[in-house]
């Protein structure tokens, strides 16, 4: 479904500012494969959703989609094939427009944008059973702007967005670490539900170790701009947190420097 | 005083077409587009080229707001495709374009009293019954009779009434809804698989194809194109929409057209009044205009600050005839 080959990039080069962001990155992902990604500030990790979506092109290396190249191909292309939620809640659906417009555009991610109404009948009632599916009582805030939305229903939202057109592959970009604990476990639970039932690729960056075991059949942890240890299936359910920190700090010969990922 | 206030509701008709398109860039797609100075003129002076040439006013006018239309699709360019800040990308070709307007006039101004403009033709297909009527019906009131025909007001006030219905309808659809996403959050509609920067460009393409548009009609209104009668177009076109919005209220987007068409008759108006005065003249209005944009820009943020501050010194005051000691 998504192939990475050899991707490298590198960010202020030939400056005293020179990073390799992300070093011979090979990752392959089949059809319904959910991949927790973790790795401490700097990683690599966000470098790595952006350059499979589309907003930084690698130095070198391939992107394939349904072994299709992508590499090329700008943002707003790619995104007819991937969806994405962002961290920001309010990043991911326009404030001053209803409820229902923001299901509008989203139903146009993978279609022509064509001169008829965004939103008609039989629109408006398919989106209203979406919108049931999140219980958050939002099928009858149609036509609510969806400014005046807390931001864990408007991440609800977000997910809904970027999940129910089914897209080829789903980049979940730390999505639920900027929301209070509760909202965060209903954005997880709504997550779980909607992968599992919808089949979708998934590619997911978080903070958070126990979410990273919780959630998905793959696991791959990153540091700097390579992944330095990958684990899936009964593998995977085996690990807890100790685990991959002593991991971390067998392959790395040092501590895991951020708190955020025990803690977080 | 009703014979001018008349006059006033009939440009102001016409210039809330040119409104429309200011709200479009302004607010819709949140892109302060400065060539409407020029586009504006551009319209004006590629009408009153055409009618001299024999061009039938209806063709004409259709003309100038394509010449808009295109003026507009340059800025556009140079602002996605040429990564210019917009501010920039729109007084550049602003001031492109007072050459160019300057080029289709031929001379600084160009008359058109001896043509027949879409007014005139018009007025005789409606003087007779239906102005006696209406003039009859003043007359009771112990009004004089109008020197221009109520023909012109009421099919003015039908086009403009179709363009906010089709602006409405437009902003509606699928390709609308990418358009104000733009300004709304363009973040995320690139990341629903819009093109920002095709949609961005038809936009402020729209935007001043309908400015343009207008400037044909005031030519032809006025009875002449002046390269210079687009100078400040921008600020009267945003006093129309903050005056409107400021009325009427956004709260939907045909809520929204309407209040700006009706911002833009009640600036002509307060314009109309203005140089009733005795000591303003004529060329104070662009100075009024600036002025009445500052405080409607302005006011609502003082209302606010005070409104918190007052808040605030209340709750001091409160706590303390409560005699409590205030605890974080």
């Amino acid at each position: 479904m998504l192939d990475l080959k050899n991707i490298s990039i590198v960010f202020n080069e030939g400056t005293v500012d020179e990073k390799k962001a992300l070093n011979d990155i090979n990752l392959s992902m089949r059809k319904g494969d959910f991949v927790t990604v973790i790795g401490s500030n700097g990683a690599g990790k966000s470098t790595l959703m952006n350059v499979i979506a589309g907003n930084l092109f690698p130095d070198v290396g391939d992107v394939l989609i349904n072994k299709k190249q992508v590499v090329h191909l700008p943002e707003y292309k790619r995104s007819r094939f991937v969806g994405r939620v962002f961290q920001d809640p309010m990043a991911g659906t326009a404030p001053s427009m209803t409820i229902e417009e923001n299901l509008a555009m989203a139903y146009s991610r993978n279609k022509k944008r064509r001169l008829s109404f965004g939103v008609n009948k039989s629109r408006r009632q398919m989106f209203k059973e979406y919108l049931e599916t999140l219980n958050l009582g939002l099928e009858d805030r149609l036509t609510a702007k969806v400014g005046l939305l807390s931001g864990g229903e408007r991440q609800a939202l977000s997910l809904l967005m970027t999940t129910f057109t089914d897209p080829d592959i789903l980049l979940l970009d730390e999505h639920t670490a900027a929301l209070d604990p509760s909202r965060a476990e209903l954005i997880t639970h709504l997550t779980k539900e909607v992968v599992a039932k919808s089949g979708l690729t998934t590619l997911m960056v978080t903070h958070n170790m126990q979410q990273a075991l919780d959630l998905g059949n793959r696991l791959i942890m990153m540091d700097k701009g390579q992944i330095i240890f990958e684990a899936s299936g009964k593998e995977k359910d085996r690990l807890r947190v100790e685990d991959l920190l002593r991991e971390f700090q067998r392959i790395r010969g040092e501590q895991f420097e951020d708190d955020r990922v025990v803690l977080g | 005083m009703f014979i001018s206030m008349f006059g006033a509701v009939e440009s102001g008709v016409i210039y809330a077409i040119m409104a429309l398109g200011v709200y479009l860039t302004f607010r819709v797609l949140d892109f302060p587009d400065l060539t409407v100075d020029g586009s504006f003129v551009t319209g004006a002076a590629v009408a009153a080229l055409s009618i001299i040439n024999g061009v039938p006013p209806i063709l004409a006018t259709v003309l100038a707001g394509i010449a808009g239309f295109l003026a507009g699709t340059l800025t556009g360019l140079i602002h996605t495709k040429g990564k210019v800040n917009a501010l920039l990308a729109g007084i550049l070709m602003m001031t492109a374009l007072y050459s160019i307007n300057l080029r289709i006039l031929g001379q600084p101004t160009l008359s058109l009293h001896t043509e027949s403009t879409i007014f005139d033709q018009l007025g005789n297909v409606w003087a007779g019954p239906i102005d006696d009527f209406f003039n009859g019906i003043l007359g009771i009131f112990g009004l004089e009779r109008l020197p221009s025909t109520w023909g012109i007001l009421i099919v003015m006030f039908i086009v403009t009434l179709v363009i906010k219905l089709v602006t409405d309808y437009f902003l509606k659809t699928e390709i609308g809804l990418a358009i104000r996403a733009i300004g709304d959050n363009k973040r995320m509609i690139r990341s629903l698989s819009a093109n920002t920067d095709n949609l961005t460009i038809l936009g402020v393409a729209l935007s001043n194809g309908l400015v343009a548009l207008s400037g044909g009609l005031i030519a032809q209104l006025g009875g002449f194109a002046d390269v210079g009668m687009g100078i400040g177009m921008i600020v009267i076109g945003l006093a129309s929409v903050i005056i409107g919005e400021a009325l009427f209220g956004t709260r939907t987007i045909a809520r929204a057209t309407l209040a700006v068409i009706l911002g833009a008759i009640i600036y002509r108006m307060i314009v109309t009044l203005a140089l009733r005065v005795d000591w303003l003249e004529t060329g104070d209005m662009k100075l009024i205009t600036a002025v009445i944009v500052i405080i409607a820009l302005i006011s609502p943020k003082i209302l606010q600050a005070q409104r918190e501050k007052k808040r605030r010194l209340e709750k001091r005051r409160s706590l303390k005839s409560g005699g409590g000691s205030i605890n974080a």
